[in-house]
């Protein structure tokens, strides 16, 4: 726990702002279907897009549901997913990058070739056709997005990673004798990690976004149960009256992302460190 | 009359650090300042400041006069009429200095453009009569070109055409021969000091380099850590230097020979073969052969692209051989880095030439010294700690460096851990690939002293690469000289002393600058006899050469000539050359 302090302590102002906001809406991805006051998918109001009151913290949805608990119970949707999503794509994207930037020849263009491919394939219609095979399931949804992001990672990763290669304490671990793992593991990924940290930051707010857009044409999570995105989605009517049910998940997807990318970008680069 | 130039307890600070400090010269007009230092001793910040240009948002205090301008009271609108037109500024690398998508005409003539002091038409005219003047080649079409269709040199020159094309009233050349080869290096200074002179201007030298100083310089100012060591004339510093760092630098310039002779082996521990190798189908070395004892000492000297720094990545394996072969110690090392073992890479070890890239910046000291300690013995825990303190001593660096990040290091600490990496495998053969020319005349000479006193206790054989002939002849017991990726002449120590050289050798050693005044205009720039003409089998020093005869140079390929320790291809007979040489 002093170790966690520490690095709280180390980090400016917005990257404590940034560190709290994830770590609230962590907490709140974690317990919030434990604390809602009310079932996900419970018709609890009279009144559709009724205001705040003490009953409804944070009024009331397009069919008299609480935003609060359905706000809870969907922080977890996108926390997880979108997270999870991101995490996978920019793990499988690096792990390439760095194959191909370090071995280099035909497995580079074989791999370029993979991943251009990749993007040429439309994400929606791709996800919409994954969805009609298979129909929609967490793990699906997982899949998809992780998928469609993996080649601007890579892209990315592999630029970054051949910068990196092409320096001389690269060439010096070769002709050490080391291994393609240990100079893609030590020697290039810890230069590269900062960048690719702030690209995991925008995937991660594309990721929310395109599960929102897949939850819209109803290929997203399924109703009653809905991410953030589709909270937002599906109060868009109250927008013109500035109901609570649309600016509340509106402002959980911005404080989410921006405090995740806040945190991101207080995590000092490497090599201005010291 | 007052001086032209005067600065007044110049004192630049950033961040509440002094980066100058109280520093007062005059220059006359016409004459040539040198401000000598090593690096951080705040050279061409005192440069930048007579512009009234200030890096890293540092703010400048004191008095900058030229003529009657005070130039630290100028505002922005006065500083940019006066950049470009009276003060112009040369830097170091002009390779990065030229915009490559835009011709060299349009660029050269662009400070007359933007001051409006000039037509297109006369300011044509004036950049070709200066590259008359800088002696460049075909001066009326050079123009058209593109930078990237020019030499260093001559970008080097173009960039002191585009400063003098507006006839400044004060030139600032920031070390602008650093970054050339010797043979370029004279050229480009003879061409600065007659161009110079042709416009009358006043100008400020910025150079770590003595002897060059020493051709350029009316008045000499020695700066170590933004305060003045010394000033006075030329003369006066550098043959009778009043202060004691001055005489460091003196001392550091001038190589002197080692202490005690190695203990040299007699077997050939390092043997190359008949080595040919290609990058794609460009050919960079051709048939070369070598062979070295424990403890002995390789000095390869060439130019730039003359295949010196490839030898030592084909024996390292990092570029495969196409043809020959490399043997230690009688067993053969397979071409590339596949198929070594790991002994084999242990025995041959890489220093490379700028420790800045060398060195992972995201390692500490120990971290880098730890790895081939693990990787090649098994080092771990606290045997790794022990044996990285001992290397640290080793290489004259305090212990607890080893906590440290390696980016918090000096050029000299990062250059001297560079050589304890490698040493720390207990390596039997050091490859050293130009590892002083980045660093300061005095750091240089201490990393040379360390890796010389390391190889006599050590054994280790070494291949010295350089571009520095006084270093070379000063370290080595044997020296292969490269031009065009063939070995022009390979002698030990003995016979390259007697100077019966290759005509090549006696160029690169005619262009090392001495330390007196008059030596550029003394210095013999011997026109090619049959420039031109190249063939493959021919002489590859053909073009350049100005003892060629012609009918016999450019008909058959140079025989080699041979005798007492000494090989060259030439088809001069070596008593011959002797007489050429002297």
């Amino acid at each position: 726990m002093s170790r966690f302090a520490s690095f709280a302590k180390s980090l400016p102002l917005s990257g404590r702002i940034g560190l709290s906001l994830v770590l609230f809406w962590l907490a709140v991805a974690l317990v919030g279907p434990a604390v809602a006051p009310h079932g996900v998918g419970a018709f609890v109001d009279q009144d559709v897009f009724s205001p705040v009151s003490s009953a409804f913290p944070l009024g009331s949805d397009y069919l008299g549901r609480d935003v609060l608990s359905r706000l809870l119970w969907g922080a977890r949707y996108t926390v997880f997913l979108g997270a999870g999503a991101a995490l996978l794509a920019c793990l499988i994207g690096t792990t390439l990058a760095l194959t191909a930037a370090v071995r280099g020849g035909w497995v580079d263009e074989v791999l370029s070739r993979a991943m251009d491919t990749l993007i040429s394939i439309p994400s929606k219609i791709f996800a919409l056709v994954m969805v009609a095979a298979f129909g929609s399931s967490l793990a699906l949804l997982l899949t998809i997005t992780a998928i469609t992001y993996v080649p601007g990672n890579y892209r990315i990763a592999r630029a970054l990673a051949v910068n990196v290669v092409s320096l001389d304490f690269v060439t010096v671990a070769r002709a050490r004798g080391e291994g393609g793992l240990h100079v893609a593991l030590r020697e290039v990924l810890p230069n590269m990690i900062h960048p690719l940290l702030a690209d995991f930051g925008l995937r991660f707010v594309f990721i929310v976004l395109l599960l929102s857009g897949l939850s819209f044409l109803g290929l997203g999570v399924q109703p009653p149960y809905a991410d953030l995105g589709s909270l937002v989605r599906e109060n868009m009517s109250g927008l013109v009256d500035g109901a609570p049910a649309i600016v509340m998940p509106a402002l959980a997807i911005a404080t989410l992302t921006v405090g995740a990318n806040l945190l991101i970008d207080a995590l000092k680069p490497v090599e201005k460190q010291g | 009359m007052s001086a032209h130039v005067a600065v007044k307890d110049l004192r630049i600070t950033a961040g509440g650090k002094a980066i100058v400090d109280g520093v007062s010269f005059e220059i006359e007009r016409g004459q040539v300042l040198a401000l000598i230092g090593e690096s951080g001793s705040g050279k061409t910040t005192i440069a930048l400041a007579l512009m009234g240009h200030s890096r890293f948002g540092a703010t400048i205090s004191g008095e900058v006069r030229l003529g009657e301008t005070r130039v630290d009271r100028l505002d922005d609108a006065g500083l940019q009429a006066l950049r470009g037109r009276r003060v112009a500024y040369v830097a170091q690398s002009a390779a990065s200095a030229f915009n490559p998508s835009r011709t060299i005409m349009a660029q050269v003539t662009e400070p007359l453009l933007v001051h409006r002091l000039a037509g297109k038409e006369e300011a044509e005219a004036r950049a070709v009569d200066l590259f008359r003047a800088l002696a460049l080649p075909s001066p009326e079409t050079i123009g058209a070109r593109y930078p990237h269709q020019l030499s260093g040199g001559q970008l080097q020159r173009l960039m002191a055409a585009m400063a003098l094309i507006t006839r400044p009233e004060l030139v600032i050349l920031d070390e602008p021969t650093t970054a050339l080869d010797v043979t370029t290096q004279v050229e480009v200074l003879k061409a600065f000091k007659v161009a110079i002179a042709s416009v009358g201007a006043t100008a400020i030298y910025v150079s770590h380099d003595l002897a060059v100083v020493a051709q350029m310089a009316d008045s000499i100012l020695v700066l170590n850590q933004g305060r003045t060591r010394e000033q006075g004339a030329a003369e006066q510093v550098l043959h009778a230097p009043a202060d004691d760092y001055t005489r460091t630098l003196m001392g550091a310039a001038r190589p002197h020979a080692r202490s005690a002779p190695a203990v040299v082996g007699k077997e050939a521990l390092l043997k190359v073969e008949g080595v040919h190798a290609a990058y794609g189908k460009v050919p960079v070395l051709r048939d070369i052969s070598l062979s070295l004892a424990k403890g002995a000492t390789l000095g390869v000297i060439g130019e730039s692209g003359s295949g010196k720094s490839t030898l030592a990545r084909v024996i390292a394996g990092l570029l495969p051989r196409s043809a020959g072969s490399v043997s230690l110690a009688g067993e053969e090392l397979p071409k590339g880095l596949e198929g070594r073992s790991r002994e084999q890479f242990r025995r041959v070890q890489l220093v490379f030439q700028n420790a800045d890239t060398a060195l992972n910046p995201v390692q500490t000291v120990g971290q880098a010294l730890a790895r081939p300690l693990a990787f090649y013995h098994g080092l771990k825990g606290a045997a790794a700690e022990a044996e990285v303190a001992r290397l640290l001593d080793l290489i004259r660096l305090p212990a607890h460096l080893a906590t440290r990040n390696v980016r918090q290091l000096s050029g000299g600490q990062k250059q001297r851990v560079n050589l304890a990496r490698a040493l720390a495998a207990r390596p039997e053969v050091l490859l050293c690939d130009e590892v002083t020319s980045a660093l300061d005349t005095v750091v240089g000479a201490a990393i040379l002293e360390l890796i010389d006193e390391l190889r006599r206790e050590l054994g280790i054989a070494t291949v010295f690469i350089s571009h520095d002939i006084s270093t070379v002849r000063a370290f080595c017991d044997q020296v292969l000289v490269l031009y065009g990726g063939t070995a022009v002449e390979q002698a030990d120590a003995a016979a390259f002393g007697r100077g019966v050289h290759h005509p090549y050798t006696d160029l690169l050693t005619d262009s090392v600058p001495e330390m007196r005044a008059g030596w550029l205009e003394q210095a013999r720039t011997r026109k090619a006899v049959l420039a031109g003409e190249s063939g493959d089998d021919l002489c590859r020093f053909l073009p350049r050469c100005p003892v060629a005869i012609a009918g016999t140079c450019n008909a058959a390929p140079p025989p080699l000539r041979s005798g007492d320790g000494l090989a060259l291809l030439c088809h001069h007979e070596l008593h011959d050359l002797e007489g050429m040489s002297a």
